[in-house]
């Protein structure tokens, strides 16, 4: 059987396919809801995006719900200080995650155009703000954020609002939304027909270059904000408690480990590579779905950088360094890690496979005249 | 009021307007499965049509149901964070299993039974509606795991390295005889809630005369399975008021207002008015021995009083006392066979000497009084609870009535003759939904003072932030779940009005007149 340590290292790795998930999965339809007002000119051709993503984002939505209970499964103590930690970043994240059904659902029932203006607003920004929200998350695990724990176990943290929305985290966020835009943009692209398709182009080349941009120079300034190392502490195999180690914290940190294990410079160079690739099909107005691949690719090697930048740690402490969350000490029981990654094993290549089935059934582009053929199940 | 207030008032309040929505979806996919599974055997039409009629509704209340349920998912982090890592290793598990097995499925097919019509042949369209239900269900399983633990926490032991409940036997979790059988009571709930719905919406259709051949079947689907669904409801109720007289004696006696233990066999309040200062009822009405024969299966166990509960939790706190009081002198010399052995022997009772965190900062030290104190603080709302509970049980007697006659009614082909019966039923609409959340507030308010029974008390499970942050979280979800609230019912309203899609019911079995669209 699997050690403690292995399936720690698996569950953070699984943490990741989680979170990979739901950019790549998601990522395009919060893309294709934020890039409504921009590439939907006409009723019409907003139906057009959101039929795009409307028989799946729902779908796509669990890789958000199940990595909220895979996080409180494999990793509470993550669970408990980044949900509480972050309590108004989360309101406002569900109050926008709140609008997506119903907008998706009720915005085409009533004719109106300023019931339909109304749902349009809300599915912008239930695209939106959970693209920021993320980023902002993401930026500040890099960072650390100010909480400690006392002897139970019990959680303080010191921070307010304002303070996740610092400069750093602001970078991240709009890493975070450029990538969602240009992934939500080459799924256009692909479900599409002229003239939307050849505007979700553009913004899929806007996008990118902007995504390059600002990855690059967050890459740079990570190099100089604070990271953390662990000094003492009980092993790789130990109980999860947080408390029994130290860890100092100085400048510079967030890089150590590229320069340890080069080969995990694979990531940020696969992500600036699949970007750029994804950008220049989409500027060449060619092959849209190796388009898609590519800004789905980018994607996922953003978000291994800045795991791989953190390793082993989750969730450093700014407050309280050696309260910060590892991998080594934040996990839950190893039987509860073995019998998740269990079901893990056995169900989501099923997932995989009906997914699968439902974007095959579900091929070809939307077009207005495929709307109108069956105006009362489209949205 | 304080951040633990606030926090059940959110939860209570999100948790029981996720419910308006969860048992209609759940109900309603499995009649959709039903109706078209008559489709597609025998080819008419008219099946087809009550598919997508009910199926448009189906989506209406589906979307607020996912709309509502991504807040709960992540509601016991924001709010509940102690509890999250007090309990995390053994509750979150259910929860992730569901989005795995469960919810990704009812999520994948959804959108393919709006949008598969003309994709897909007639067999794989079924087989989608099929796995819609299925998923459904299944998501209801593993949510009543997750709550089946809250109420009986079986296969978990405390660990002193990690400060927190860890899985002992996944299985017991799993297969925790609580959990089933809060399972089949909750989905035949689930089912009533969804036949009912079909029931009052074909009575208003017949009492107008229209769509009366999608109406008659319609009824006829909804009365049979609303009978089966509403004896399930129960039978299987009472099974889970006997899995429930194993373990919470305490939620047992307040719902029926048991302040004294009787002799064998128990008798039954049918009416009480409980005097919650007094630890009395002023007034009651009892029916002898049916008490001993629910709770206990036989005539001469018996059902013990709250009063004398209140003195099996005094002992128990005094045990969980020891345990308590050991964490320390573990912590300093973690080998000590003998500390070892004395927290072990205490250790499932720590829960009760954490209720003294209530009364005193130290509980290894707890005055008498302050024992006393935290005993009788393990009784619930006595009175709440007991009119909760016996409106509950009334309205699934009416029920199942209701669906009997509905049933004899359908059998006889006379489902249009007596208006008054059309009327009765469509005026039934909200009771199923009465009854469902009057069984959460019995079920969630007859476990308090605990989150997880024994284990945890509610007053330390809360997380650490600000009183005003949770108002502004509170007040936010109020406006936002009112005004979608308002939009789901004029939809849904407006769905009903306009009725069955013209171009799907073109014959219609019905002379009703032809009914104009938008």
């Amino acid at each position: 059987m699997l050690d403690y340590e292995t399936l720690r290292v698996i569950w953070w790795a699984l943490l990741g396919v989680l979170l990979i998930g739901i950019a790549v999965m998601d990522g395009f339809d919060l893309g294709s809801a934020i890039l409504l007002p921009i590439v939907g000119r006409s009723d019409m051709e907003r139906r057009i995006v959101i039929n795009t993503v409307g028989p799946v984002w729902e779908g796509n939505q669990v890789w958000l719900i199940l990595g909220g209970g895979a996080i409180f499964a494999a990793w509470p103590l993550l669970y408990a200080v980044a949900f509480s930690g972050f309590y108004l970043a989360m309101l406002l994240l569900l109050l926008s995650l709140i609008l997506r059904p119903v907008g998706f659902k009720f915005r085409s029932k009533l004719q109106g155009t300023r019931w339909r203006n109304v749902w349009d607003g809300a599915l912008f920004i239930g695209g939106l703000v959970p693209a920021l929200v993320y980023g902002v998350a993401f930026g500040n695990a890099l960072q650390g954020v100010p909480f400690r724990f006392d002897d139970t176990l019990r959680m303080t943290y010191e921070g307010s609002l304002f303070d996740l929305f610092n400069p750093f985290a602001l970078l991240c966020a709009l890493v975070s939304v450029a990538m969602i835009v240009m992934h939500g943009a080459t799924w256009l692209s692909i479900k599409t027909e002229a003239p939307v398709r050849n505007r979700a182009r553009r913004a899929a080349a806007v996008a990118g270059v902007v995504l390059i941009v600002l990855f690059l120079a967050g890459g740079v300034w990570a190099g100089h904000i604070d990271g953390y190392a662990i000094g003492h502490f009980a092993g790789t195999n130990a109980p999860s408690n947080p408390l029994a180690k130290q860890v100092t914290r100085a400048a510079g940190h967030l890089l150590v480990n590229y320069r340890a294990y080069p080969w995990m410079l694979a990531a940020p160079i696969m992500g600036l590579a699949a970007a750029g690739w994804s950008l220049l099909l989409s500027l060449m107005k060619r092959a849209t779905v190796a388009a898609f691949v590519g800004s789905g690719i980018a994607s996922a090697a953003v978000i291994a950088t800045a795991g791989l930048s953190l390793f082993p740690f989750l969730l450093p402490s700014s407050a309280d360094p050696g309260s910060s969350l590892t991998v080594w000490d934040a996990s839950s029981s190893e039987t509860t890690l073995g019998v998740m990654l269990a079901v893990t094993v056995v169900f989501l290549p099923i997932v995989m496979i009906y997914t699968g089935w439902v974007y095959r059934v579900l091929r070809g582009p939307v077009t207005a005249a495929s709307i109108e053929k069956d105006p009362h199940s489209a949205y | 009021m304080d951040v633990v207030e606030l926090s059940r008032l959110q939860f209570a309040l999100t948790a029981m307007y996720h419910f308006l929505f969860v048992p209609l979806t759940l109900g309603l996919s499995v009649i959709l499965a039903v109706m078209e599974s008559i489709y597609v055997t025998t080819g008419r039409t008219i099946w087809r049509d009550m598919v997508k009629f009910w199926g448009t509704l189906f989506g209406i209340n589906f979307a607020m149901g996912v709309a509502t349920g991504i807040t709960m998912e992540f509601q016991f982090g924001t709010n509940w964070a102690y509890y999250s890592h007090y309990v995390g290793d053994v509750f979150g598990a259910p929860l992730a299993i569901e989005g795995i097995v469960a919810f990704f499925l009812e999520a994948t097919f959804v959108g393919l039974f709006f949008f598969g019509w003309e994709r897909l042949s007639r067999v794989q369209h079924l087989i989608v509606t099929a796995l819609l239900a299925l998923g459904t269900n299944l998501s209801a399983l593993w949510i009543l795991i997750a709550n089946g633990w809250m109420q009986y926490p079986v296969g978990a032991k405390f660990n002193l390295a990690t400060m927190r409940m860890e899985v002992t036997d996944f299985a017991a979790v799993v297969f925790n005889p609580v959990a089933q059988d809060k399972f089949v009571h909750t989905v035949s709930a689930c089912y009533v809630v969804g036949s009912m719905f079909v029931l009052s919406i074909s009575a208003f259709y017949l009492l107008r005369g229209r769509h009366r051949g999608l109406a008659i079947r319609s009824m006829t689907v909804a009365a049979s399975f609303g009978l089966a669904s509403a004896l399930s409801v129960v039978v299987l109720g009472d099974e889970s008021g006997y899995t429930a007289g194993l373990n919470q004696k305490m939620k047992i006696a307040a719902i029926e207002a048991d302040w004294e233990t009787e002799p064998a066999p128990a008798a039954f309040n049918l009416i009480a008015l409980p005097d919650e200062t007094a630890h009395a009822n002023s007034f009651a009405i009892r029916i002898p021995w049916v008490l001993g024969i629910i709770d206990t299966r036989s005539i001469d166990t018996k059902v013990p009083g709250i009063k004398q509960l209140v003195e099996v939790a005094a002992k128990r706190i005094r045990s969980g006392m020891i345990a308590y009081g050991a964490i320390p002198e573990l912590r300093a010399h973690p080998d000590d066979p003998a500390l070892r052995k004395n927290f072990d022997d205490h250790v499932a009772d720590l829960g009760y000497a954490l209720l003294l965190k209530k009364f005193t900062p130290d509980p290894a030290h707890a005055t008498d009084a302050q024992i006393e104190a935290a005993s009788w603080y393990t009784v619930p709302a006595v009175t709440a609870l007991f009119w909760s509970f016996h409106v509950m049980v009334g309205l699934g007697l009416y029920f199942i009535a209701l669906f009997a006659a509905m049933f004899y009614l359908a059998s006889a082909r006379r489902l249009e003759r007596y208006r008054a019966v059309l009327w009765v039923c469509l005026w039934s609409l909200p009771l199923p939904w009465l009854a469902a959340e009057l069984g959460w507030y019995v079920a969630e308010g007859g476990r308090q003072p605990w989150t997880i029974d024994g284990v945890l008390p509610t007053f330390l499970s809360a997380s650490s932030v600000s009183a005003s942050n949770v108002w502004l979280s509170l007040s936010a979800f109020v406006i936002f779940y009112s005004a979608l609230a308002v939009v789901d019912a004029v939809l849904m309203v407006r769905t009903v009005r306009i009725g069955p899609a013209p171009s799907h019911a073109p014959l219609a079995a019905s002379s009703g007149p032809i009914v104009k669209t938008a």
